[in-house]
């Protein structure tokens, strides 16, 4: 019962929903760079939140299933093949031992994610099997890697459901991205913000799932970049020294001394984790805290209205 | 002893789901103070939805599950719990002895932590283990403490060409901070000694040593077990 890797992606590792509670000790949650297509992948297959998945990024991954199973692929920039033959992303497909699952790198996006009913067995670490590399809690996978598998005679689920299209996250090759404004805005004048919310911004090659650092319009600070170093989340948008944005993703340090100007939207991080570097134009616009805890009801609301039984599970991600 | 916060913090949301209780630019024992009182007094009456509390020099994050816990709850319960937090008496500070095989091999910088200072080197290694140090905060890595309380004399930048792997458990200075290194790791703190004790082990039930508000102290080892 096991996946074996055929082609390992740049970026390919085991992830569940993440690790919480140790950001006070200096770990941070890690979990899937888009939660939105993890999740769905994970409930396409009647998986539960804290069962793991396969995230691939930026490049070509291929997997060979030794069992009969259930799978669902999710995600931008990917064209998922079994044995050769197109399969559509975003519904359930069955696999029979010996077949070959293929996510193709294609322009449109960065990540995907591959969900296995019953969820990939790899090792836990700190209640999550989120792998960490850098803190040596799992790593980055390689050809020949196997990922044993959980087995299961019976799927709840069955191949062929679908997430329908207005419960995904609405992609653009040029995202409009909904940040909350802080929770240093003080440090930045209000001619600053006219420039932030005007001018569009580019994802660094230099990026990463600690932190996606953006190239754009010089964001200066009215009184210097540095404070007292402070607890950091994810989506923080923080301004070094240099002007340049970094956005804080699931591996970023739990803390840092640099002041932050907005913080993005739970909603559309999966629109700006899918942008592509040197290739997306990113724009900003500013929403209330109302406004974006609305955004992401509605998001968990559509696993919530084609669940079964399981609605509960899905709505605290 | 029952105190009122002073200064009073501020309170900063960050996102839809955190929000910062903000005590300002200084960095002190008496704010970490406050912090650590606010820190323990939320622990003890915790609300659902708080996934995280992540204290540091002069604040605390919080990050919450704004489907559980609305941000005007838990406003409404951080300022209640801000008018009358409990500044913990000492006995329920955590101590840990930390053992250190300072110089040589394992410290390759204190030599120079000596010449900058104007300390032969066992005068520096005296002051050191001479400290109480408080965990002020964690972060950079899993395990990393900054510690509070580094005698000023000891002070040293740090080098000017950062070491590309600084094994774990080296013991550093770098400015007015010491810490342990948890992993190895790059980085250009002035190495004085070394630890054999982990400071983070994922596979053990206690897999962090150290913890926000602990006393630190380095007791020098004579090596007796090898590193």
């Amino acid at each position: 019962m096991k996946l074996i890797v055929e082609e390992a992606a740049l970026w390919m590792s085991v992830q569940d929903r993440g690790r919480y509670g140790y950001q006070r000790f200096g770990l941070p949650e890690s979990g899937p760079m888009d939660w939105w297509a993890f999740s769905a992948a994970s409930w396409l297959v009647g998986n539960q939140p804290m069962q793991a998945g396969l995230e691939c990024g930026f490049s070509t991954a291929s997997l060979i299933v030794d069992c009969e199973t259930l799978m669902a692929v999710c995600g931008a920039g990917y064209h998922l093949s079994v044995n050769g033959r197109t399969l559509p992303m975003w519904m359930s497909f069955s696999v029979r031992k010996g077949d070959q699952v293929r996510l193709q790198k294609v322009a449109g996006g960065n990540w995907a994610y591959l969900a296995v009913a019953g969820g990939i067995q790899s090792e836990t670490w700190l209640g999550s099997r989120s792998t960490y590399s850098r803190a040596g809690l799992g790593a980055n996978l390689a050809i020949g890697d196997h990922l044993p598998l959980k087995y299961t005679t019976q799927h709840t689920h069955s191949a062929g459901r679908s997430m329908p299209t207005h419960a995904r996250p609405h992609y653009q090759r040029d995202p409009l991205i909904g940040v909350i404004p802080g929770p240093h805005q003080e440090r930045f004048s209000a001619e600053i913000f006219d420039l932030f919310w005007a001018e569009s911004y580019r994802v660094s090659t230099r990026s990463d799932r600690m932190g996606y650092r953006l190239t754009g319009a010089r964001l200066n600070h009215r009184t210097g970049p540095d404070l007292v170093s402070q607890g950091m989340m994810i989506g923080q948008i923080q301004i070094p020294g240099d002007g340049q944005p970094i956005v804080m993703m699931p591996d970023h340090p739990t803390t840092g001394g640099y002041t932050s100007i907005a913080v993005v939207s739970r909603a559309d991080r999966p629109l700006l984790v899918q942008a592509e570097p040197g290739l997306s134009n990113i724009n900003f616009r500013p929403v209330s805290i109302a406004e974006a805890q609305e955004s992401y009801a509605a998001a968990v609301a559509g696993f919530q209205n084609h669940s079964d039984n399981e609605e509960d599970l899905w709505l605290h991600l | 002893m029952r105190i009122k916060s002073e200064p009073s913090p501020r309170l900063l949301p960050v996102g839809e789901f955190g929000l910062l209780i903000d005590w300002g630019d200084t960095v002190s024992s008496l704010i970490n103070d406050q912090v650590r009182a606010l820190d323990v007094s939320l622990e003890a009456h915790s609300l659902d939805g708080i996934m995280e509390r992540v204290p540091a020099y002069a604040s605390l994050l919080l990050i919450y599950d704004p489907l559980v816990l609305h941000q005007s709850e838990l406003i409404t319960h951080i300022n209640e719990h801000l008018s009358e937090i409990q500044i913990k008496s000492d006995h329920n500070i955590r101590q840990i002895e930390i053992p250190v095989q300072y110089g040589g091999d394992y410290g390759p910088d204190l030599a120079s932590v000596a010449a900058h200072t104007g300390f032969s080197e066992s005068e520096v290694v005296e002051r050191h283990v001479s400290g109480f140090y408080r965990v002020g905060m964690m972060g950079f890595m899993p395990g990393f403490a900054y510690l509070l309380g580094l005698d000023s004399e000891l002070e040293t930048p740090r080098l000017k060409s950062p070491r590309t792997n600084i094994p774990a458990g080296s013991i550093g200075i770098a400015g007015q901070q010491t810490g342990i290194y948890p992993l190895d790791s790059p980085g250009g703190w002035q190495i004085i000694g070394r630890t054999t004790v982990k400071l983070f082990d994922p596979l053990s039930d206690t897999p962090f040593l150290l913890a926000p508000g602990d006393i630190v102290r380095f007791v020098e080892s004579d090596g007796g077990s090898p590193i």
